[in-house]
């Protein structure tokens, strides 16, 4: 009852007319600037996190944190309409998302994106209120092979649910993670993976740079080369009815994909170091993994859509937790964030909810708040995105090369990642023509830099021993799971042969 | 298709081993103390590619994927023309960026898309060629504050203009 009636005065300063303002102008922003390739919640916070000064620290984390959520939102749009992510957290949106605005369907992906985004926000803040310091300390007992179980988890799902060429399957996946080594090793910090000595390759290669190589770029030109460029982008027409219709195949088809992700996502949120993309990429996996028809994902299943969508809300609100709680970000946004906060004054921690109880429950109630005026503010500007669906493809291809640069040189700086940018996407244009599925790979450099760490430090633990991610309790399980996953299209060669042998007897 | 799908893996393979061989300049193996040496996971992964090349090759020589079937084309005489016009007009704008500046290389790659591929009407193909990269000016420098690569030193008559309305 307590917890009630904090909450409740939570709610009540959430919504007093300046907060509230601020709560819909943080959504807004957030949700452009989530929306434009390269630029994610954390430039948008970081960039205004100045102007927070001139409101007191109450309704300056209530608008930073509505610009977190209406970023999440956000970052959607673009994977779904242009076939860019946003950010790495709408990476696994686009998945599905894509194909759904190439069949016409892309109010169905972005009503889907809406209401799995509000579902998981919604499911993730009732979490926060009712378990947050349990679950700080249960996510602090997750260690290094835990979380690499977990990485492994997500690549076995591309293996052996994903429906394409294997050895084709597993390459990508490699290449992903080498591609994301390239740089410094982290633990010796020595140069690493120089290719062919080019400087360039020292501050390694930014997810960006691959993601829009492949979505921007080669994407683009695989469907030009495909369609002639004779096409529309889209034939999507919406009208209320359309909408309603689209809500309710959205609840049906999806609602399996928003209860994992809601799950899923704000747990991998509350994980240290983890974040809203592992979390939203292992959704994805999940739900291919339980769905009854896994080869529909990738082809534009509104529950492709839904579960990462729903796990990258639900993981935003999860990573607040062990900021706030314990002073550790689950997010580099969280870590502006925590520096906001120390700078208004207070001090990240477990005394926070007895100290700042004010603050902290004005911010849980904030969260609903922006939550629901997030979900509001997406469903009014859908329209919107529909109409740039149907310009004419000779106006949007170009639009969609000019993002793709412009955005990715927003996000890394340096003219030698757009030149790779360039070769990565002119790559994926043939990679695509011989059947090489490039979303692993994807997958693979975002994951990358979580995954060879904990490997190396599970090993070292171990003390070379690779036993040590079957005899544990928590990552036993999952690694067996993995490993399934990944021999799985071997057990189906064996048994199609077998049944060929019967028939043949 | 059948001959590229094998030439693609042998480029894959080649790169496979060129990655090995560069991850070798770090420890590949174990380090007492240490755990795996910092060459290791790219060693390993780039040797898992390999191994996957491998497998391409052997189900090319038994055709049982897709490509290693098709007698097609990887690109016609049109598709060929595509990535010319398109591929070229990208790696175009690229290479202007460091001579006209970011924005200067979009609105000269939008006219170029717009008026030339697209066969717009030249009004159009001009108005957003132009109204574009000023957008894109006040969105980045002005809301973000994110400068782009201002070219070469003869745009910066230009960029004082419009810096001078945003500071």
């Amino acid at each position: 009852m307590e917890i009630l009636g904090l909450l409740g005065s939570g709610l009540l300063e959430a919504i007093e007319p300046l907060n509230l303002a601020l709560i819909f102008i943080g959504v807004t922003v957030g949700l452009w600037i989530g929306a434009m390739p390269g630029l994610g919640s954390v430039n948008g916070v970081a960039i205004l996190l100045p102007i927070t000064f001139l409101v007191p620290p109450g309704s300056a984390i209530i608008f930073l944190a509505a610009i977190y959520y209406g970023a999440m939102y956000g970052g959607a749009i673009s994977s779904i309409t242009l076939g860019i992510p946003g950010a790495s957290t709408a990476v696994a949106t686009t998945f599905d998302g894509r194909p759904l605005a190439l069949q016409g369907r892309a109010s169905l992906a972005l009503v889907t994106a809406a209401l799995a985004s509000f579902v998981g926000g919604t499911v993730s803040v009732l979490l926060f209120t009712g378990f947050a310091p349990a679950l700080a300390s249960v996510a602090l007992s997750f260690g290094p092979p835990e979380i690499f179980a977990l990485m492994l988890l997500a690549f076995a799902t591309f293996v052996g649910l994903g429906g394409d060429d294997i050895p084709k399957t597993i390459l990508s996946i490699c290449l992903g993670l080498v591609l994301a080594a390239v740089g410094y090793d982290e633990v010796s910090g020595a140069p690493r993976l120089i290719l062919f000595d080019i400087s360039g390759f020292l501050h390694g290669i930014n997810f960006l740079v691959l993601a829009i190589g492949v979505y921007g770029i080669g994407e683009m030109l695989w469907t030009i080369d495909s369609t002639r460029g004779s096409i529309t982008m889209s034939e999507a027409k919406l009208t209320v009815k359309g909408m309603v219709s689209d809500a309710k195949e959205a609840t049906r088809r999806g609602w399996k994909g928003t209860t994992i992700g809601s799950l899923l996502g704000f747990f991998v949120g509350v994980l240290p170091a983890a974040g809203a993309t592992p979390g939203s990429l292992m959704a994805y996996g999940v739900t291919k993994m339980v769905s009854r028809n896994p080869r529909e994902f990738g082809q534009g299943h509104p529950g492709g859509v839904a579960a990462p969508e729903a796990a990258n809300n639900s993981a935003s609100t999860g990573s607040m937790l062990p900021m706030i709680t314990l002073g550790i970000p689950g997010s580099p946004t969280t870590a502006i964030l925590l520096g906001g906060m120390v700078i208004w004054g207070l001090t990240p921690g477990p005394r926070l909810f007895v100290d700042e109880s004010e603050f902290v429950w004005g911010l849980i109630g904030s969260f609903y708040v922006s939550n629901f005026a997030a979900l509001v503010i997406n469903l009014a500007f859908i329209p919107l995105f529909i109409w740039m669906l149907r310009m004419p493809f000779t106006i949007l291809a170009p639009m969609i090369f000019v993002l793709s640069v412009v955005g990715g040189y927003a996000a890394v700086r340096d003219m030698h990642d757009i030149w790779l940018m360039v070769v990565f996407g002119i790559s994926a244009f043939f990679l695509r023509k011989f059947d090489y599925p490039l979303a692993p790979a994807v997958l693979a450099i975002v994951l990358g830099p979580i995954a060879e760490p904990t490997l190396r430090q599970s090993l070292l633990l171990s003390s070379g021993d690779p036993m040590i991610f079957l005899n544990r309790p928590v990552a036993g399980p999952i690694t067996v799971i993995a490993v399934i996953l990944i021999l799985l299209p071997l057990f189906k060669v064996i048994r199609n042969k077998m049944r060929g042998q019967k028939m043949a007897a | 298709m059948r001959r590229g799908e094998i030439i693609t893996a042998g480029i894959l393979a080649l790169l496979s081993i060129y990655m090995m061989w560069k991850s070798t300049e770090l420890e590949v193996g174990y380090i007492r103390g240490q755990g795996p040496g910092g060459g290791a996971w790219p060693f390993w992964l780039s040797a898992i590619m390999l191994i996957c090349t491998a497998m391409i090759a052997y189900n090319w020589v038994r055709r049982t994927s897709p490509p290693s079937q098709s007698e097609e084309p990887v690109l016609d005489a049109e598709g060929r023309r595509m990535l010319i016009q398109v591929g070229g007009g990208i790696v175009g704008f690229v290479a202007l960026i460091n001579i006209i500046s970011m924005y200067g290389a979009m609105a000269v790659f939008l006219f170029y898309y717009l008026w030339f591929l697209g066969r717009h009407s030249l009004k159009l193909s001009l108005t957003l060629s132009l109204v574009s990269p000023v957008a894109f000016f006040f969105f980045f420098e002005g809301l973000m504050r994110i400068t782009m690569p201002s070219g070469m030193s003869f745009t910066q008559p230009v960029f004082n203009l419009l810096y001078s309305i945003i500071y």
